[in-house]
């Protein structure tokens, strides 16, 4: 049998409450009012209030009196806690306690499901404010007993599937009594996710902007649905707008989402608990914007097995500072005044719990902060105030402990929960840890007992020798064998009293009984307290972003001069040989000859060629996630609620010499989201990274793509399935926007849609949309779709048949036609695409952009021009303001950025070379006059990252060599989205 | 100043625009010689001669040089440049056509040993691919299969040609092998990390290479009445009459690989891949191993590396005394191989002497294929397949080329693609 490694003694007679009104018929009512007080203990009523030798009573499950002094009734059972201390027991605000994990339903190889399943509730399946956490709660005692022991005694719990998933409520532990006592609020909270429900099957959402959208519309239709103008019964809004009282807290996990979360609850008035990623130091000033409390998992990574260095070499030096950094992050939340709860929840077992606050502890947590954070806060949350703390009249849920509780050689002994006594170590056990002599059949043995009191471990040798051996601790009796050449042998004993010595009966390995004697020759000492000050690994600074070639700090603006430069202005000016540039204020302030520098730094420019900084109008680049395809249109979905500035791509793109960029959404579907138009700011936040007063984009989509032709079989569900059926998805949704714009100028009460706001923008000209285009025919539907409802398309992306109908696509009066240099024969669709393309769209008088659609392609946009000139004879002037103002002129920023002129952004690139050289390099690239990518800075960068990496490693290995847990070295998988991303991911591109 | 040959095929160029989709014919066989003049001739072995005139008969080389009279057609190429045709190691040009099309796909077969399998047979001249591949001067290429571990069996073609048959330069020419991943990625659908992870089954694949490769020696040695497929086709892997080319990438992959072969005596053996070969560079110059390295103009694997690591990986190879081509595979691999001159100018920009950089697509290419008797410089005696361009091929602005030929073949630089532009360039220009 396995060792026994936990009791939990049950004291049921000390409490008798909740049930009085209810009829009796095993007995007599035996009622017990007497009182119990602890006396003589260092009592923490809250984290920050601390009573010296005082005593605690209680009755009934309840604080009845606590303080330095108290008159105690006559029938009080007194119990002297000499030398001992109490706390609150802890909180775990966030957790599925008692609720069965959601099963995933089998949906893998079938067809998708576009509607809902379920009717009289919300539209989407994923919406499941309906659910309450007390219809799925059942009390689970064997995790109960593993949180009782980690200290806890009340935590919050819910069902955990989908985006939004109902109701939680707010149990205790305490194993002696029933539902009816342990239930202390049945609708403590509401709860959001990320995460679509595992048992839904419902397409949409399909991404992270899809889920941020859905909730927003949510919270629109609640609105709307309150004011009694539906038609129809919703039991999900309806149950939306009831807990609408209740806190809401968000299950974010990810550092990026926890600031998206955020931006949700600003838009409603609605500030979420936010359950956090454990990686909030990285963004820390944005964290701590939110204004939320956060609930922080404590799931600090374990250390890299690096012992073998070809495998070290597949660990980024992200993640191993992730390693080197996560413990740190408890501090960095509590030094910037973020309020936070501690959860177990993405922990193993609660009973981790303590070992990962030490760790939290020794890099800097104060232990106020973490008794806070494990009490008062998750309290607060829950909005329970009778919990956390042990004033009077909150519920007698507290710890006894051998000494300060996060001292490492602090035992627990005993939780109490609602009055009732859960014993985690016996109290009154004696120690019997040291070092023995160990007498068996007139062999001597050294025996070490060591580990946890409750639970200790022994290790039985003769000398060099050791024997597999195993020891049990219970009730003053201890069981011991081991095992010596094959046989073994058992002992038992009872511990005395008043000796050290423990003596017994012995089974020998025929099966006689005999004796066994254990003599003590020395006391146990903890050996690692000391030993954890020193030892914490040095923590590397952050840079920005927290990856390798991020920024010590954020690049600043600088007043540069550039000397005798070749001067690419995209302008009508067009190459100026021996040119001066002037950057002052993050602005060109001029242009010219000879020009003095004032302040400003020079740099010699003279054989280089000075360009503005390339603009790529198509990348997915710097996202989280790519297509909503869940819809046949998706308006509502936002990119720049998905931005994610730690991309190695945006810092690949700047070496490429590329500054700005239209993030835009995938081709799922025929109508996408709206775009994400960024500068390549490495080191900035999303929020940063975007324009200020950004021209409004969306992305639409025609052809193979959103007809699902290339996702397999089952993807023939969706309409549209034929181009014939794309034209009658934008009639018909452009149709209802009128229609809706009509409704709300009306005095009629209308439904705010976040779609249909969309789709009116794009119809009063407000909104520009780039189309993701191939075929011909298909590229003059839409121009005639347009054209019946009055507005134009502004951008063809791709549009690899534009020069079938570059007459068509002028005379509509397009902005601009972005397209590849050279891409073709990956589909059927793009049979005739051809190289000349640019060139024929250019000459007929078109605005002519190249576009990457890939991180790596975006590196060489400047070659990818280049190509015009060899496909179709472009001039080197013309093909250079492919990829600078005239994308810009498409993204409607050509006011600000794609050329040098005088009074632009100074987004400029230095290139070793003429730009459309294919040996040509950035030396340096610049975005509002702040240097981003240099090269002589990127060797620095290099070397420093060896460096940084070696460092981490050998810390590593000490750790793994100091006993520490290890996980096998792995990489994150790549990520380079395409249009087709998600749903194509293992699919053409992987044909060979 | 235009010469007759381009008068020729300027006509040539009209009559086929008008009959449109037709792929284009391939040429006949050359009659009478051609020299060109005033060129500047890429040997393709490091060399430059300025002025040059360089004379072909009957599909060879008979003359080059500054102070070599012209006979024949001339072609006077003032100002020009002569490059041996560039050569593509370890493509899957002709066995595919669209990617998203199944049933023009041709490059995996099912298996994961199948040696037997050849590429040769399915590889279609007529690609529109292929075609497209004439006017940047990539005129000759090995063609691979793709799926399982032991591939298949490549054969070396040129890229104008009415059959399989007739395209064929070596038939047969090397096995290709994909050498286990150490790393392996999540079986996401599985619930598994969508990351890498030590491949626990690495050393399982091994062996089962090396139980195959031993049976098959075993098997060699008798001469069985039931015939293995499999077995027999790699036996000139033994004799050294067939190379085999083994895809690695890291550190430890490729060490594994190049003992491996060693051990079980491949005796000729070509790196494909190589991502960490600059790491081990010494190995394998100790074994002579040819580097076939990954696209120059691909991203790093790992996000800690030098952002320019796959545009210099050739030139550290090279510095290192190593043979160096350039491998082509990768996404969207066939389209794209009309790049494989820019793959390789991505490597001047990085230091690399251009000669250098050419000699990786030219006399290296030929020498890891074994071809270098025939092709890969431009040498009296070896064959006429080279073409003329503007400027510097390696970049695209001097990638403008008006005449190729493939052994002494005057071959059309049309593709659906020049077609499809004259078309719709006279529909404007007649609008105008």
């Amino acid at each position: 049998m396995k060792q026994f490694s936990f009791i939990l003694l049950l004291c049921c007679h000390l409490t008798f409450f909740g049930q009085e009104y209810f009829p009796k018929n095993d007995g007599v009512s035996n009622s017990n009012n007497n009182y119990t007080a602890f006396t003589n203990a260092t009592i923490y009523i809250n984290a920050t209030q601390k009573i010296e030798n005082g005593t605690l009573l209680i009755r009934d499950g309840k604080v009845l009196q606590v303080g330095p002094s108290i008159n105690l009734p006559a029938n009080t059972q007194v119990i002297n806690l000499e030398g001992h201390f109490i706390y609150p027991s802890f909180v775990d605000a966030y957790s599925d306690f008692g609720i069965a994990k959601p099963q995933r339903s089998p949906g893998f190889g079938r067809s998708p499901q576009y509607d809902a399943t379920r009717s009289g509730y919300y539209w989407n399946d994923h919406i499941m404010t309906d659910i309450n956490a007390v219809d799925y709660f059942k009390f689970d005692s064997k995790k109960a007993k593993e949180f009782i022991e980690a200290g806890f005694a009340t935590v919050g719990t819910h069902h955990h599937d989908g985006v939004a998933r109902g109701s939680g409520m707010v149990v205790t532990l305490n194993e002696a009594g029933n539902d009816s006592e342990r239930i202390l609020q049945e609708k403590a909270t509401q709860h959001f996710s990320f995460s679509r429900s595992v048992i839904k099957n419902q397409s949409y959402p399909s991404s992270t902007m899809g889920t941020l959208a859905l909730l927003r519309q949510m919270y629109y239709d609640a609105k709307w649905y309150e004011q009694g103008n539906a038609k129809t019964k919703d039991l999900a809004l309806e149950a939306l707008i009831a807990n609408r009282t209740l806190p809401a807290i968000f299950e974010s996990k990810d550092k990026l989402n926890n600031l998206r979360a955020d931006k949700v609850g600003d838009l409603f008035n609605i500030q979420y608990v936010i359950v956090g990623s454990g990686h909030e130091y990285e963004n820390i000033n944005d964290v701590k914007a939110t204004n939320a409390t956060f609930i922080i998992p404590l799931n600090f990574p374990d250390a890299y097995d690096v012992s073998n260095p070809y495998q070290a070499d597949y660990v980024s030096l992200s993640d191993m500072r992730r390693w080197n950094q996560a413990p740190s992050n408890p501090k960095i939340l509590a030094n910037n005044g973020v309020k936070f709860a501690f959860t177990a929840h993405d922990l193993k077992t609660p009973k981790e719990i303590i070992a990962k606050i030490h760790k939290a502890i020794q890099y800097g947590l104060s232990e106020q902060q973490a008794l806070e954070a494990l009490t008062s806060v998750p309290a607060q949350i829950l909005k329970n105030d009778r919990i956390g703390n042990l004033n009077e009249n909150s519920y007698a849920n507290f710890l006894i402990t051998s000494g300060p509780i996060f001292e490492s050689k602090t035992t627990i002994y005993e939780n109490w929960v609602q009055g009732n006594k859960h014993v985690v170590n016996d109290r009154k056990q004696k120690d019997i840890r040291g070092t023995y002599n160990l007498l068996v059949s007139g062999t001597n043995y050294k025996m070490d007992v060591k580990g946890e009191m409750g639970k200790p471990k022994a290790e039985i040798s003769q000398d060099t020798l050791k024997f597999k051996s195993n020891i049990t601790y219970t009730n003053n009796w201890i069981e011991l064998g081991f095992t010596k050449d094959d046989s073994m042998y058992r002992m038992t004993g009872i511990v005395p009293n008043d000796s050290d010595n423990i003596k017994g009966k012995l089974i020998l390995p025929n099966g006689a009984e005999s004796n066994f004697s254990a003599t003590k020759t020395k006391g146990f000492e903890a050996k690692e307290t000391k030993k954890e000050d020193k030892d914490i690994p040095e923590v590397m600074p952050l840079t920005y972003p927290n990856l390798a070639y991020g920024n010590a700090s954020l690049p600043k603006a600088k007043d540069i001069l550039f000397k005798n430069a070749t001067v690419w202005t995209s302008e009508a000016t067009g190459i100026l040989e021996n040119t001066d540039v002037l950057v002052k204020n993050g602005k060109i302030s001029k242009i010219g000859k000879n020009l003095s520098a004032g302040n400003a730094t020079v740099v010699d420019a003279s054989g280089h060629h000075l360009t503005a900084g390339i603009i790529d109008e198509h990348s997915h680049l710097a996202l989280s996630s790519v297509n909503e395809g869940g819809h046949n249109s998706s308006a509502e979905v936002k990119m720049e609620d998905v931005v994610d500035p730690d991309d190695i791509g945006v810092y690949r793109a700047l070496a490429g010499g590329v500054t700005s960029a239209q993030l835009l959404h995938g081709s799922a579907n025929p109508i996408g989201g709206r775009s994400a138009i960024v500068k390549f700011k490495w080191g900035e936040s999303a929020e940063n990274m975007i324009y200020k007063d950004s021209p409004k984009f969306i992305k639409f989509a025609l052809g193979e793509n959103v007809k699902q032709s290339n996702w397999g079989n089952t993807e023939s569900v969706r309409f549209p399935q034929t181009r014939m059926g794309v034209e009658q998805v934008y009639v018909d949704y452009f149709q209802r926007a009128k229609e809706y714009e009509a409704q709300k100028k009306s005095d009629k009460a209308f439904r705010y849609d976040e779609e249909m706001e969309t789709l009116v923008e794009i119809l009063n000209g407000e909104r520009f949309i780039s189309c993701h285009s191939y075929v011909q025919s298909e590229i003059n539907m839409l121009m005639k779709v347009a054209e019946a409802f009055d507005f134009k398309v502004n951008t063809f992306t791709h549009i690899l048949e534009g020069y079938k109908v570059a007459d068509l696509m002028k005379k509509h009066g397009v902005v601009g036609a972005s397209t590849f240099s050279d891409w073709w024969a990956y589909k059927y669709e793009v049979n005739d695409a051809i190289p000349y393309n640019a060139a024929i769209m250019n000459n007929v008088g078109l605005t002519v952009a190249i576009n990457s659609d890939d991180g790596e392609m975006i590196r060489r946009l400047n070659q990818e021009a280049a190509k015009t000139v060899k496909y179709g004879n472009v001039s080197e002037e013309e093909a250079w303001k492919m990829v600078t103002i005239n994308p810009a002129k498409m993204l409607h920023i050509d006011s600000r950025v794609g050329s040098i002129k005088e009074g632009k952004d100074a987004d400029l690139v230095l290139w070793n070379n003429n730009p459309l050289s294919l040996y040509a390099k950035p030396v340096k690239t610049m975005i509002d006059g702040a240097v981003y990518f240099d090269l002589e800075e990127d060797l620095k960068k290099r070397s420093a990252i060896k460096e940084e990496r070696n460092t981490i490693i050998k810390q590593m290995l000490e750790a793994k060599n100091g006993g520490g847990k290890t996980q096998a070295p792995n990489k994150r998988a790549d990520r380079d989205f395409h249009c087709d991303t998600d749903h194509l991911l293992e699919s053409f591109h992987l044909h060979d | 100043m235009t010469s007759i040959i381009d008068k020729i095929i300027i006509t040539t160029l009209l009559i086929v625009s008008s009959t449109l989709f037709a792929q284009q014919t391939p040429a006949a066989k050359q009659t009478e010689p051609i020299s060109i003049t005033g060129i500047t001739a890429h040997v393709g072995n490091g060399a430059v001669i300025e002025n040059a005139t360089i004379v072909f008969e009957n599909g060879i080389i008979t003359a080059i040089g500054t102070n070599v009279s012209a006979k024949g057609t001339v072609i006077n190429a003032n100002g020009k440049h002569v490059y041996p045709g560039f050569i593509v190691v370890n493509s899957t040009l002709g066995l595919g056509e669209v990617d998203a099309v199944r049933a023009s796909m041709d490059v995996n077969e099912l298996g994961n040993i199948s040696p037997n399998i050849r590429s040769l047979i399915a590889y279609n001249a007529e690609s529109r691919i292929v075609e497209s591949m004439r006017p940047n001067g990539v005129l000759l290429g090995q063609i691979v299969p793709r799926g399982g571990r032991l591939s298949g069996t490549s054969s070396v073609v040129q890229f104008d040609a009415w059959n399989w048959e007739d395209a064929a330069v070596k038939v047969d020419d090397a096995l290709h092998m994909n050498w286990p991943n150490s790393f392996s990625r999540g079986r996401w659908w599985l619930g598994e990390p969508r990351g890498f992870q030590p491949n626990k089954s690495y050393a399982d694949d091994i062996e089962k290479f090396k139980d195959f490769f031993v049976q098959a020696q075993t098997y060699a040695k008798a001469k069985p009445s039931d015939i293995n497929l499999a077995f027999e086709a790699v036996q000139g892997l033994f004799d050294g009459s067939q190379k085999l080319f083994v895809s690695a990438e890291s550190e430890k992959e490729i060490i594994d690989a190049i003992t491996f072969t060693k051990e079980i005596g491949i005796k000729n053996v070509v790196l494909v891949g190589g991502y960490h070969a600059y790491k081990i560079t010494d190995f394998l110059k100790a074994h002579n191993i040819p580097v076939v390295v990954g696209r120059t103009q691909s991203t790093p694997n790992f996000e800690d590396d030098d952002y320019d690591l796959p545009y210099k990986l050739p030139k550290l190879l090279h510095d290192a005394g190593l043979l160096v081509s350039i491998n082509p595979g990768g996404r969207m691999e066939r389209m794209n191989t009309r790049n494989l001159p820019f793959y390789a100018g991505q490597v001047v920009g990085q230091g690399m002497k251009k000669e250098d950089a050419l000699k990786m697509i030219t006399s290296n290419a030929a020498k890891i294929l074994g071809i270098e008797d025939k092709f890969g410089t431009l040498e009296v005696g070896k064959s006429a397949t080279l073409f003329i361009a503007k400027g510097d091929a390696l970049d695209m602005r001097g990638s403008i080329i008006s005449h190729a030929f493939i052994d002494g073949r005057a071959i059309s630089l049309e593709s659906h693609h020049t077609t499809l532009y004259n078309r719709y360039s006279n529909k404007f220009n007649s609008e105008d």
